[in-house]
């Protein structure tokens, strides 16, 4: 199979960017998106030009570090799955590709397909954790937790922090990711003594750092590789809500750690 | 001369780390705020310990490589942690595990320090719920567990089939409060290149910030080493394409004792490699062989495809090899048993790389959805590498290197044989001897972290001699050279061939010669065919840009560099040691029925391995003295 790839290139941050085009020879049904790339690469070393930068690490779909917009898709045409589980079986031969990097003001780029995505890691800082010191922790089985409870609060954790749901926005939110965040700690009762201040400050950060507001779209939940549902999003703003009205000093749910959630 | 002092403390195995504990020196609060420690690497052992040094109040400088700390490899573990906590009521204990544990190691650990881990193990699990860990639960609320190979109690705690991506986050979020409160600073992108000793003691590193490419200088009152493992030098492994050498390696250079490095795991369930062009293989987790059966067509050569083959005509031989454990026997028995069937020639799929692994029955007895329910995602992630479906025709898996139990020698406290370094995770050789279990490694990197290195350096940073030191210092400025040196030296070859072409061939080179099975005349060639291949590198590699951006063919070239001179020292010590333990395998040594044959007498020590310059390393042997459990023939028949 062969490719013509439209690709991204800027030399830093502050340099003009524009589209180059690249052929994609001898690529084989079977060959990762990734690995198709770093064939184009390995043509481009051996000349002696410069690679074109891109991010991977597992390669199988967990670290979060892949980053592209495919034909105008994060991560590519198919649900579910990073850039680096997606395979050139998907593609007709000869068809034309174009690769982009993750478009937001929040991560600027720092060469041709590699964006800056500290932002995100700036929004955990503010609250993304249980303030619980190493050491002396009570018995894991002394809090039962419901089975369904536990799922859901997996469902909201699997979340990778690629940053897709940004890319896909057009306002560039970061909501997805916050309320994935959000919601699996407040769901769990080791994450309730926290949750009013948390929910305040890791809002506060991603606006802080120019992430939008949410548009009630979905586009996040259509791309993100681990299809975390938007009704994360509707917890968080129940949360948002219900921290307004703690902050009141009106009664809320009780905060005992023992409490039944809802 | 170097000297080995593993430092265990004497008396009873039971009590040696509580005694421990309370006789090692405590650094006072107000003085901890005077100390800086450099924690490199941020998987699940450096991450919980930067997050737990920071919260006892030291001044941590945190670094990696990626583009933050939650994307370290640990976040790639599938299967679960284990812990002795018994709440099956299945017979499981903390000396089970400890047992389990040393005899999957094929009695290649220290009994002291692989009781330490069973010990503190059910401490990790009550630590991970506490910060929010979504371990599953069973409907009444409690924690679930499953089995895992190798051993026969459930103590396996997991989420889903992404427990190391949740205990790395959950580490990832403790780090982050501390980054919050001040006491981590976090750099990532930003790559150890080099250790910097003075006067005898680990003071500081060598760094190149891989966005702007500056080259700088960190000191510090002690470094602690968390850079994983080496894997990737077989070019084709389960680890992600960053992880690397180059850490360890460097500090070896710089006086750090290397052991065992021949004890390299290669784990038996992988997607058999199919493209020339492929950059890793991707793990099927262990937890698979829970519920599939592995076989082979009796007869070599037949190609007929596996509905059609029937159950008379299969060969199912890890059940016929190991009845008692069948197809939970340990990985390094799994790997080489799926080797030996395919050298016969009764491998299927391309190029005979591969055997069934079969999950008809589960579905006959238990149903699609009960085994869609629990491997449902690994199914997928199946799928769409090979385009097959696992639930109507058997998987097909091959071995492929994932872990290496050797590592940077540590004694007792974590500490190498270079004062002020320490080395946790698996870039230590300490806890899995020869062959690690499964799930034991999330055990091992969090135990590390949280548990047992924040006791442990702070004895030493309370009793050592530490004067003060800068980037100035001429031991500082001559590290800088180095590396300076060698960023110009990788940019400067302008050869025709790229780093990923030397990079696959020595990785071949030692699968071929040093992977699943080893003998004394591969070895030499091994030995041989390396130098002339890295003479090769520094002649004709060609790294394009320049050092002052951001350019990842020079970060790649640097450490395929390492690997080429890495690769030596693993053929060497794999040459030296003349007998088979666990994942070690030379064939020479093996009985009739083709099991490893373990030589006590000889080898009962630990490898640990000392640069010289311009020379073969030295060796240096660590008894093992065995006075709690006897070590047998580790039979899993």
């Amino acid at each position: 199979m062969k490719f013509s790839l439209n690709i991204w290139r800027q030399k830093g941050p502050d340099e003009k960017g524009s589209f180059m085009t690249y052929e994609a020879r001898d690529v084989s049904a079977g060959m990762s998106f990734l690995e198709m790339l770093d064939g184009v690469n390995q043509g481009l070393i051996a000349k002696g030009e410069e690679p074109v930068a891109f991010e991977q690490d597992c390669r199988e779909g967990i670290c979060g570090s892949c980053s592209l917009v495919i034909n105008g898709i994060p991560h590519g045409p198919d649900r579910g799955i990073t850039t680096c589980q997606l395979y050139m079986r998907r593609f007709p031969d000869g068809a034309a590709i174009t690769i982009e990097p993750w478009r937001a003001r929040a991560f600027p780029i720092i060469k041709d397909l590699v964006v800056d995505r500290r932002a995100l890691d700036r929004v955990m800082q503010a609250g993304g954790y249980i303030s619980v010191n190493t050491g002396g922790a009570v018995d894991g089985n002394v809090l039962l937790i419901s089975k369904d409870q536990a799922e859901t609060a997996m469902d909201a954790a699997s979340c990778i922090g690629c940053g897709a749901c940004v890319a896909a926005c057009k306002n560039a939110s970061a909501m997805l990711f916050v309320a994935a965040k959000v919601s699996h700690l407040a769901l769990l009762p080791q994450g309730k003594p926290e949750r009013t201040r948390r929910v305040k400050a890791m809002l506060g950060v991603m606006d802080r750092e120019g992430f939008g507001s949410c548009g009630n779209q979905n586009e996040c939940e259509a791309v993100c590789p681990k299809g975390i549902s938007v009704r994360f999003i509707a917890a968080l703003n129940r949360e948002y809500l219900r921290a307004g009205v703690v902050e009141l000093g009106l009664p809320a749910e009780p905060e005992s750690p023992h409490a039944e959630s809802a | 001369m170097m000297k080995l002092d593993p430092r265990i403390p004497a008396g009873p195995l039971e009590t040696k780390w509580d005694r421990h504990r309370f006789s090692e020196k405590l650094v006072s609060p107000n003085n901890k705020r005077k100390i800086t420690v450099i924690v490199v690497g941020t998987g699940l052992a450096g991450a919980s310990a930067a997050s737990t040094l920071g919260q006892l109040g030291y001044q941590v400088e945190c670094f990696c490589f990626q583009d933050s700390p939650r994307r370290a490899h640990s976040i790639a573990a599938q299967g679960g942690i284990n812990a002795a906590k018994n709440y099956q009521d299945d017979g499981d204990s903390v000396g089970r595990l400890f047992y389990d544990t040393i005899k999957g190691g094929d009695f290649r650990s220290r009994e002291a320090n692989v009781y330490r881990l069973a010990q503190v193990s059910a401490q990790i699990i009550d630590q991970c719920v506490a910060l929010g860990i979504p371990f599953a639960r069973e409907y009444g609320g409690q924690l679930a567990n499953r089995s895992f190979g190798g051993v026969q109690v459930s103590r396996t705690f997991y989420c889903r089939g992404q427990t190391g991506q949740q205990l790395l986050l959950g580490a990832y979020s403790a780090l982050c409060w501390q980054i919050e409160r001040g006491q981590v600073t976090m750099r990532p992108r930003t790559e150890m290149l080099d250790l910097v000793v003075i006067d005898g003691q680990a003071r500081g590193i060598v760094v190149r910030d891989l966005v702007t490419g500056r080259v700088s200088v960190h000191t510090a009152h002690a470094v602690v080493l968390a850079t994983g493992g080496y894997s990737n030098v077989y070019y084709l492994s389960t680890n992600a394409t960053g992880s690397n050498v180059t850490a360890t390696y460097r500090a070896w250079k710089q006086g750090a004792a290397f052991a065992n490095p021949c004890f390299t795991q290669i784990h038996p369930t992988a997607i058999p490699p199919g493209d020339a062009h492929q950059a890793k293989l991707t793990l099927m987790s262990e937890s698979l062989r829970n519920d599939g059966r592995l076989w082979v067509p009796k007869a070599a050569a037949d190609y007929r495809s596996p509905g059609d083959i029937p159950a008379a005509e299969r060969d199912y031989f890890l059940e016929r090899r190991y009845p008692r454990f069948g197809n939970l026997a340990p990985r390094d028995l799994a790997s080489r048993a799926v080797k030996a069937v395919c050298d016969e020639g009764r491998g299927i799929g391309p190029g005979g790389h591969g055997v069934y692994l079969d999950f008809a029955d589960v579905i006959d007895q238990q149903g699609l959805d009960v085994v869609r329910e629990r491997y449902g995602n690994l199914f997928d992630m199946y799928q769409r590498i090979t385009g097959e479906d696992a639930y109507h025709a058997p998987m097909r898996i091959y071995p492929a290197p994932h872990y290496t139990m050797g590592g940077l020698w540590v004694d007792y406290n974590l500490m190498s044989t270079v004062p002020g370094l320490f080395v946790i995770g698996e870039a230590n050789f300490a806890d899995h001897g020869a062959n690690r279990l499964g799930a034991s490694s999330l055990m091992q990197g969090l135990a590390d972290g949280y548990l047992i290195l924040p006791y442990t350096i702070g004895h030493y940073l309370a009793t050592a001699k530490l004067i003060s030191v800068g980037e100035d210092h001429k031991e500082s400025r001559a590290a800088l050279q180095r590396v300076t040196n060698r960023v110009g030296r990788l940019l400067n070859a302008k050869g025709h061939r790229t780093a990923a072409s030397f990079h696959r061939e020595v990785g071949k080179l030692l699968w071929n010669h040093c992977g699943m099975s080893r003998n004394e005349e591969g070895l030499k060639s091994a030995l041989t065919s390396i130098p002339s291949l890295r003479e090769e590198f520094w002649r004709d590699v060609m790294v394009p840009g320049s050092g002052e951006i951001f350019n990842q063919e020079l970060e790649y070239a640097g450490r395929v560099a390492d690997y080429l001179e890495f690769a030596e020292l693993l053929c060497h010590d794999a040459l030296h040691r003349e007998e088979s333990c666990g994942a070690h395998f030379r064939e020479e040594f093996q009985t009739d029925e083709g099991e490893p044959q373990r030589d006590d007498s000889r080898f009962s020590y630990v490898a640990a391995w000392e640069y010289r310059e311009g020379a073969s390393p030295t060796l240096h042997k660590e008894p093992l003295a065995f006075e709690f459990v006897a070590p047998t023939r580790r039979s899993y028949q």
